[in-house]
């Protein structure tokens, strides 16, 4: 059993999603849904632990030997992803419930836990694999659910919000495959390990370099990074509250994770970052994306869509810690993938309740939350210093870490550019509070008067995660810092 | 152990007065000062060993990798914790007699905040290192902003915003920039006696640093960075006393007095001349907030620039690196912080028997607040620095120190600032005594009198400590030589 673990976290939820879909039962579906991902969760944290004790987990699929065979590969980097996207997915199950029941027609519910597993499936597979062409199948199996899932949002607009995601999903997806062919090209094999080995005999041919180009930019496509973001605002406002919360945590922090693998340990930061300028215009583009998606978040009258842009600055400050081309950037981006999936997780779970019982998404809903919900609101303060990252929050560890070496490379625009988004940060979570504690409760709103005992579980074990994480992230860090220095160790 | 009692106390205390809540508020505000008397007591009790050179520890886990959450209590920190476990049972009486006399509403919520911010003080006085002490000067600054914003109007808005923008931006923007360079620099954020830093950095890196420390401790209210600590006076007058003029402020400039000493050294900052600039700025400080508070009519608003003007002593006094200087700055966080709460407690008992804010309208008014203008009239002869109040030791030190460290000039100011404290301090009491009161209020009929007994007995007890601390400055001075030295 223990040796297929690697195999199996991808299989389970991989193989539960056409049984939903066969049982057309939402209850059905919600309990398998719940199940594979605690399936998945567990056996994350057992591979995770044997690669912290024993190294690398090398899996040849189907007993066929790598390089000729597919591999699944678990280093620290990726068993840290997967536990964080099973982890996840477990997280926001409890609220899926009654969220899915208020938010999605009864007929299409069990459809919506099928896309939620396939979905799941495709993180956690292009987490897990060491093939680069299976990275591609992957990412397509999730965004291909995804598109389905931002659909099934409440207004007829989630359609064209899935549209606009589809089409630029698919030129991202589309330039990964050409750059991964064009790999396949130059070495003639497409596990990772392999053309690893095999590149460096290639770093001057310009088949090579187009390559990266079309590998970077495909994949910047999935993180959203500044100017390739605009499908992500829509799609994070439109879809249905269960699914921002588990993809804004998630989907792009997988596509930072396969940045981070193709740059530092398939690519090899020789090229990468010393030949080609890659580093120079990651930094230069997640400096931008961290300032103006915070200045929009300030402005912003829709509480998903101000969380949305402020995604877009934090997929900034992980694509930063990326780009600088260091062991301890890329530790720092790994805990930050950590920690603001965890915190953002929660704020939109908060936004997915105050959308349960009021009906609405405006920020004038959260006025008077203080009185209305003081659980809810006091999840809201909670994860809210967490993506400021305010000390004992799960933000300041990976700003402390990212800071840390952003200074060690002397760095100093970036750095305090970072901070200055902290700061706005500081304005439009203190604007959110502010309406929640000061203004009357807006009375033309019904209340429901109930959240749902799944959403005040869900919602509570963020907020304390937020504080566990900020107070002891000594074995996060230790683990991300050994990711770091375990992809740089690879790429040589 | 006991490390551990005199951080969690105030939580205690907080947890204590959620419970008892606002139906039992007797219990409620007895549980508060009877927590704040026996944590004065244990951090009372901590003087003698300190001085024989115990020095606790406390370790509680890794945070990240290699920075831990730690304490211990060295004899500065000490100083600190002192001041503010000794004048919050005081506070605690007052604020009750403050709060009832006012039919102030969220009574529970203030007193909860309060004790937290009180713990959040003892956690900077004890943090073994600048990512503890960092954790806890956020907290600090986090749990005062309910107290701050107490009145939830427009005003009381506006000055919360202002107060948090201001001390977050320093504190994330400069603070936290500050202390993983130094962390970097030096790879650890212990405090060591004579510094972490000697010979990891040229002098121009020093003096950077040293500013993005200055600045970044925004609760020193060294100017550009005070505009919040005004703005905080919308906060009810305990607020301002303990917190305003004691824990939060004084925590700032005993975190400057700390890096000084314990992250720089003294030897090399006069060595490397980093603080120049810095003194400068401090001496500016000093005499334009002065200037400014001669010209504030509203009372707390005046006393609130008087105390920018007076951190800014203890600023300077670091920024010497001299330890007879040093040990100026040290005796000034305790003299100050008496003086000023003294005084912040008399505006606070003005407003709530009279309703007066503004000095202008405080004429006769001493005939029938007789204890509590006596009182002011002590502690601002204290804060202007004359025999026989505690004052005058904290001038008498910062001026050696200043020609210790050869900045003759550095006197001038000090002796500038004590005239201009006069100027905006004594004027003050000579209209409540001398100044006939106006015909309006004779006409009102309504004579309130005297404060009430909560509130008068506080204030004469820490005008006459103001005096004590003349005649009993000596174990304050052993105490910082043992820090210093």
């Amino acid at each position: 059993m223990m040796q297929h673990a690697p195999a199996l976290i991808v299989l389970i939820p991989m193989l539960l999603a056409p049984l939903v879909a066969m049982l057309r039962s939402p209850g059905a579906g919600w309990a398998l849904f719940t199940a594979g991902a605690a399936g998945s969760f567990a056996l994350s944290i057992l591979v995770l632990e044997q690669v912290w004790s024993g190294g690398v987990v090398s899996y040849a699929m189907g007993g066929w030997v790598p390089p000729f065979g597919i591999e699944y590969r678990i280093d620290l980097a990726n068993g840290l992803v997967l536990a964080v996207v099973s982890g996840i997915a477990l997280l926001v199950a409890p609220f899926a419930r009654a969220s899915v029941a208020h938010e999605i027609s009864e007929p299409r519910q069990y459809l919506f836990y099928a896309c939620m597993l396939l979905c799941l499936c495709g993180l956690l597979g292009i987490a897990a694999t060491g093939d680069a062409f299976n990275v591609f199948v992957f990412l397509e199996i999730s965004s291909l659910s995804a598109y389905g899932l931002i659909a099934m949002g409440r207004s007829r607009r989630a359609l064209l919000a899935s549209f606009q995601y589809l089409v630029m999903g698919t030129v991202g997806g589309t330039f990964l495959l050409i750059g991964i062919g064009l790999l396949y090209a130059v070495t003639g094999t497409l596990n990772m390990a392999d053309i690893a080995e095999r590149l460096p005999a290639t770093y001057d041919s310009r088949v090579t370099h187009a390559a990266v180009a079309f590998i970077f930019v495909g994949l910047s496509i999935k993180v959203a990074l500044f100017p390739l973001h605009q499908w992500l605002p829509s799609a994070y406002a439109e879809a249905p509250s269960a699914v921002t919360a588990f993809m804004a945590a998630t989907a792009t922090k997988v596509a930072a994770y396969a940045m981070l693998r193709f740059a530092d340990t398939v690519l090899g930061e020789a090229l990468v970052f010393e030949q080609l300028p890659v580093g120079e215009i990651g930094v230069l583009l997640a400096c931008v994306a961290m300032i103006a998606g915070s200045l929009v978040a300030i402005f912003q009258q829709d509480l998903k869509l101000l969380l949305a842009y402020s995604s877009l600055a934090q997929i900034g400050y992980i694509v930063l810690g990326i780009a600088l081309g260091t062991a301890d950037g890329a530790s720092a981006g790994l805990l930050h993938v950590v920690a603001h999936a965890v915190v953002k997780c929660g704020l939109f779970v908060v936004a997915g309740v105050v959308i349960y019982r009021l009906g609405s998404e405006r920020l004038d809903a959260l006025n008077g939350l203080a009185l209305r919900m003081p659980g809810v609101f006091a999840a809201l303060v909670i994860c809210g210093m967490g993506l400021v990252g305010v000390p004992a929050t799960a933000g300041f560890v990976s700003k402390w870490a990212l800071l840390q070496a952003l200074i060690a490379e002397q760095a100093w625009v970036a750095a305090f550019t970072m901070l200055g988004s902290s700061l706005m940060a500081v304005i439009y979570i203190g604007v959110l509070i502010e309406r929640a504690v000061f203004r009357a409760p807006d009375t033309s709103l019904s209340d429901t008067g109930i959240t749902p005992l799944g959403a005040k579980l869900s919602l509570a074990a963020l907020a304390v995660l937020t504080v566990l994480i900020g107070l002891w992230s000594d074995p996060i860090a230790q683990i991300a810092n050994g990711a770091g220095a375990g992809l740089f160790e690879a790429g040589r | 152990m006991n490390l551990l009692a005199i951080l969690l106390l105030p939580l205690l205390v907080a947890i204590g007065v959620g419970l008892f809540g606002e139906r039992a508020r007797n219990l409620r505000d007895g549980f508060t000062v009877l927590g704040g008397v026996v944590l004065a007591g244990l951090v009372a009790m901590q003087i003698a060993p300190v001085l024989a050179g115990v020095r606790p520890e406390l370790v509680l886990w890794d945070m990240l990798p290699g920075l831990a959450i730690a304490f211990r209590l060295e004899p500065l920190g000490l100083l600190f914790a002192c001041v503010a476990a000794g004048l919050w049972p005081i506070t605690s009486l007052y604020a009750f007699g403050y709060m009832r006399a006012h039919h102030e509403h969220n009574q529970t919520r203030f007193f909860i905040c309060f004790a937290i911010a009180i713990s959040a003080a003892m956690g900077i006085a004890l943090a073994a290192n600048l990512i503890t002490l960092f954790l806890f000067y956020e907290v600090l600054t986090l749990s005062t902003v309910p107290l701050v914003m107490h009145h939830g109007n427009e005003n009381a808005k506006a000055g919360g915003r202002t107060y948090l923008g201001v001390l977050l931006f320093t504190s994330i923007g400069l603070l936290l920039p500050a202390i993983v360079w130094t962390y970097h620099l030096a790879g650890t954020t212990d405090f060591a006696a004579g510094g972490i830093l000697t010979g990891l950095a040229s002098p121009q890196t020093l003096g950077v640093l040293y500013g993005l420390f200055l600045f970044g401790v925004g609760k020193a209210a060294l100017m550009p960075f005070h505009r919040w600590l005004p703005a905080a006076m919308v906060a009810p007058t305990p607020v301002s006393a303990l917190l305003h003029a004691v824990a939060v402020v004084k925590a700032g400039v005993f975190c400057v007095l700390k890096i000084t000493v314990l992250i720089f050294g003294l030897d090399m900052l006069a060595v490397a001349g980093a603080g120049q600039v810095m003194m400068v700025i401090a001496a500016f400080t000093i005499l334009a907030a002065s200037i400014v508070a001669m010209a504030q009519d509203n009372l707390k608003r005046r006393l609130a620039y008087s105390t920018i003007s007076q951190l800014a002593y203890i600023v300077l006094g670091a920024t010497l690196a001299s330890s007879v200087a040093a040990t100026g700055a040290g005796l000034h966080i305790v003299m100050h912080a008496l003086g000023k709460i003294t005084l912040f407690f008399c505006a606070g008992a003005i407003y709530v028997t009279h309703h007066k804010t503004n000095v202008s309208d405080l004429d006769g008014l001493g005939r029938q607040m007789p204890w509590t203008f006596a009182a002011f009239g002590l502690a601002s002869l204290s804060i202007i620095g004359l025999p026989p109040f505690g004052g005058m030791w904290s001038k008498w030190w910062l001026s050696l120190g200043a020609l210790d460290a050869g900045q003759a000039w550095v006197v001038a100011v000090l002796a500038v600032s004590s005239l201009l404290n006069i100027a905006y301090l004594l004027p003050i009491v000579v209209r409540g005594f001398l100044r006939p009161a106006p015909a309006d209020d004779q006409c009102d009929k309504h004579q309130h009198g005297e404060a009430n007994l909560a509130m008068v007995a506080p204030l004469t007890l820490t005008a006459l400590a103001c005096v004590a601390a003349f005649v009993f400055a000596g174990p304050i001075v052993a105490l910082l030589q043992e820090a210093i030295k």
